[in-house]
């Protein structure tokens, strides 16, 4: 019997418009169902409509809802549901814990009016977490972000509910404490059977963990079967497109971009919603959605051309630089930089050397708080270094941006992470892009106006688009101007500090594209930072590998990453996610 | 939200069109229009002398002076009509100033980064613990009730509520990526907080601009009635509603009218405001 049944489930908005319809759902006991998609998919929605919890506008206007064998349909109903049959893992848990409360309390709240006879302390224990009293009565800041994720799974748990959903809970986490959590819950549905629903934009981690795999796309589940199956072979285009545009450290390739971009709820085509991006598209596409079409016991596709879908491509792909006989363009010596926080000196980098070549490629990988960004900043000129120098073209760098030559300042360039707070809101594109070529090359209006359009052509965005703002722009639109911005002062080398991390993989996948053509055409050298050992390993050819501001191992990327020396590189690899190494496993799995 | 592609919208947003987007922008602009031209103009249509007695201190209404009479027999209504321009060009001098201050502080003190944020803060704290009659009595005092010293410490008692605003919100925009890159590409200080900042922080400072202005009205109309600043004779509306008080009984619209005209003010100053950052916050601007 399934604990877990949603058929035929349509949430709309206020005006009618469906953000998700005809989703339907289900999960066994033990089962863990990875519900996939990207941003504005759904997928969060359809978790809520689980919850009879869509605030307005947003109403679920059709569907039914069964948990545990129980229908639910009712607004009491539902709140009696919350909880006891199913409960609820948010993505942040810094946010998702009460400050104020010692953890043991915040998880007996979820039972206190149910049974008194629990105690925090075994609930903690089941999760992994440390045994005793001692630990229950510590507050959420006394915890790392692991443990806090921790405990917020502890509490869901509490009560035993029959569903528990997982809404993107290790995103924010680093590699090795994703990995940890990922294995506790694994741990958890083979041990203790809990069904979950686990909502993720990532394919790997969900390769890693998910039995079940469903598939949404523009509110759309479009397809949805076993994970051995799917995984091995995508029926869906769309899958398809996902799984090539993942990175992968162990089984490094060229990734494949989707073209155009998602649809908004509302702008959604008649047909097939995927229709215009589709390269397996007919004409019937465009007129009608197909049915989900069974074409296993549990494997069902929302394509009428899914014979027609070609198996995702694993060929090989070692990064290299366009052009040989490199030369050093950038030389950083014993480098060592520490910030102030709340009146403490933090040590960000210590004695950090490396070059970087022109038209070559250099990652910095590590986990947060590894030092990666300092360095970064450090090379743009906005963060003074505490010790040691960096040499441009043979010739000392002045601290601060400020400091330095025009000719310094055009000829390193960053971008940096956030793509939402990466452009000014106030300026149009055309501004923004204009105003390096202006301040650091000297350009007038016209000649400026001519290399704002060239520079739109040359990150593939329409010239029309130089007349708008910032909140007008998609994440993946607002990227790419702020490389057209960095590119418009004609730079020798690219700072990229997280640039895709913030994206989508479909969109990362465009991004890291358009990089490596820029590499390419402008021959630019580029220092990539990144703590995405499968994105690293689609560009980068040198691989620096930083803990706690020291490098603890670099070389050819490759190499590092094919047979790491350090322990810590070891378990940085070992934690990551591998799209490739879950479906072996999983097809050796099913054959033995 | 990269997967929401947005649809193409208006551009820049300026103060008119902001305040023509929406009823309360409109209402405000239209009352405000009105409180200006009847300062402005009001003294031609003044039935009588401003300064002269003409009856009875505090009679009522009548059909030669429709508000009656205040605490000295003059007729409300011209005084009215006439008190606009004093109470507008002090409070809203004393308003320009107080941003003008508020604002240069607090940006310099929040995008700085070093002892001069503390030096200036620390300044500022000094100012806001003294009461706020008290200071604008010491200057007064000190320098003469001029309309040039009742702007300047008026905007002394105001300025550090706004630079504490001010170097906030700087602090949290100087950290955005389109400053920094302003930064690494080696722009001037001053255009930084000119082009990337002040911009992006203009809806928090705007927010409580009514406030602010009938703050500084109310602060320079009690020196009006301690006698310290402007001469009694003068006509203005702060002034009247003070020195009214005593008549209040015998003719109420002798305090009435210009406080109902300084309300009506106030509200229109806070409307036009508030239309500008809802129209901000609207078009997604807000960060």
């Amino acid at each position: 019997m399934s604990v877990l049944r949603a058929a035929n489930l349509r949430v709309e908005l206020g005006n009618g418009d469906a953000i998700i319809d005809s989703v339907d759902l289900e999960l066994q006991p033990g089962e863990i169902l990875g519900l996939v998609g990207e941003s504005g998919s759904g997928k969060t929605t359809t978790a809520l409509s689980i919850f009879g919890y869509n605030a307005a506008p947003q109403k679920l206007t059709a569907g039914e809802i069964e948990l545990a064998g129980k229908e639910l349909r009712t607004k009491r109903e539902f709140q009696q549901a919350r909880g006891n049959l199913v409960s609820y893992v948010p993505q942040n848990p810094g946010t998702a814990l009460n400050p104020a409360l010692r953890i043991g309390d915040a998880v007996l709240d979820m039972v206190r009016e149910r049974k008194k006879d629990q105690n925090a302390s075994a609930l903690l224990e089941r999760v992994g977490l440390p045994p005793g009293r001692e630990f229950a009565r510590r507050y959420p800041h006394q915890l790392s972000g692991g443990q806090q994720q921790r405990v917020c799974i502890a509490a869901s748990l509490a009560p035993n509910p029959a569903v528990l959903v997982l809404d993107e809970p290790t995103t924010g986490l680093d590699v090795v404490t994703q990995d940890r959590i990922l294995k506790e819950l694994l741990r958890l549905r083979d041990e203790e059977h809990v069904a979950m629903l686990y909502i993720t934009h990532d394919l790997a981690v969900v390769a890693q963990i998910a039995t079940q795999i469903a598939v949404m796309y523009a509110g759309h589940i479009v397809e949805q079967g076993p994970a051995a199956e799917i995984l091995y072979r995508p029926r869906h285009p769309y899958t398809r497109g996902l799984m090539a545009a993942t990175p992968d450290h162990l089984r490094p390739r060229a990734l494949e971009a989707m073209p155009g971009t998602a649809v908004g709820v509302g702008e959604r085509p008649p047909g097939c919603p995927f229709a215009p991006r589709c390269p397996q598209r007919q004409p019937h596409c465009e007129r009608e959605l197909p049915p989900p079409e069974q074409i296993d016991p549990r494997h069902y596709v929302r394509c009428y051309e899914w014979r027609n879908t070609p198996a995702v491509g694993w060929t090989a792909f070692v990064p290299k630089a366009p052009t040989a006989g490199a030369t050093p363009l950038m030389t950083v010596e014993g480098l060592g930089a520490e910030y102030r926080t709340g009146g403490e000196r933090v040590t960000a980098a210590k004695d950090v050397s490396f070059q970087v070549e022109s038209h070559g490629c250099v990652a910095l990988v590590g986990e947060s708080g590894s030092g990666k960004t300092t360095i970064a900043r450090a090379i743009a000129g906005l963060h003074a270094p505490s010790r040691g120098q960096i040499l441009l073209d043979g010739e000392r760098l002045e601290p601060l941006a400020r400091k330095r030559t025009v000719k310094q300042r055009r000829r390193i360039q960053i971008v940096f992470q956030n793509p939402t707070e990466a452009l000014n809101p106030r300026h149009s594109v055309a501004d923004e892009i204009a105003r390096p070529a202006r301040l650091l090359r000297g350009l007038g209006g016209r000649a400026a106006a001519a290399e704002v359009e060239r520079l739109l052509e040359a990150v593939r965005l329409p010239a029309r688009i130089a007349r708008r703002y910032p909140r007008e722009l998609s994440g993946g639109e607002r990227q790419r101007v702020a490389i057209a911005r960095a590119l418009a002062a004609d730079p020798a080398l690219l700072v990229c500090d997280e640039i895709t991390s913030a994206l989508d993989v479909s969109v990362q996948a465009v991004v890291l594209e358009l990089l490596r053509e820029l590499r390419r055409e402008f021959g630019l050298s580029v220092i990539f930072i990144s703590h995405d050992l499968g994105v690293v390993a689609t560009i980068a050819e040198q691989v620096l590998v930083l803990n706690e501001g020291v490098i603890c191992e670099r070389g050819p990327t490759a190499e590092v990453l094919g047979s790491p020396q350090d322990p810590y590189t070891q378990r940085l690899l070992d934690a990551a996610p591998s799209l490739s190494a879950a479906i072996s496993t999983s097809n050796a799995v099913a054959a033995g | 939200m990269s997967a929401l592609s947005l649809p193409a919208r208006r551009r820049r947003i300026r103060l008119p069109r902001a305040v023509a987007a929406d009823w309360g922008g409109r209402i405000g602009a239209v009352l405000l229009a009105f409180i200006l031209l009847v300062a402005i103009l009001g003294p031609l249509f003044a039935p009588h002398d401003t300064t002269t007695p003409i009856g009875i201190p505090g009679a009522g209404p009548s059909s030669s002076a429709p508000f009656g009479l205040d605490f000295l027999g003059r007729d409300v209504l011209s005084r009215v009509l006439s008190g606009g321009r004093s109470t507008l060009l002090l409070g809203g001098a004393a308003t320009a100033l107080t941003y003008l201050v508020g604002i240069t502080v607090g940006l310099v003190a929040g995008y700085a980064r070093s002892i001069a944020d503390p030096l200036l803060m620390r300044t500022v704290d000094v100012f806001l613990s003294f009461p706020a009659l008290l200071v604008m009595l010491l200057f007064v005092t000190a320098f003469g009730g001029g309309p040039g010293v009742l702007v300047g410490a008026a905007a002394i008692v105001l300025f550090p509520g706004v630079a504490r605003i001010v170097r906030t919100a700087t602090l949290e925009a100087s950290t955005r990526g389109y400053v920094e890159a302003a930064v690494a590409r080696g722009e001037r200080t001053a255009n930084v907080l000119r082009r990337e900042i002040l911009p992006n922080i203009a809806p928090s400072i705007v927010a409580d601009l009514g406030i602010r202005f009938s703050w500084s009205i109310i602060l320079i109309a009690s020196v009006n009635y301690l006698g310290l600043g402007l001469r009694p004779p003068t006509a203005d509306w702060g002034l009247m509603v003070s020195e009214n008080r005593e008549i209040v009984s015998t003719n109420p619209l002798s305090l009435l009218a210009p406080a109902a005209i300084l309300a009506l003010l106030i509200i229109a100053v806070n409307l036009v405001g508030d239309a500008y950052v809802r129209q901000r916050a609207r078009s997604g601007d807000l960060t």
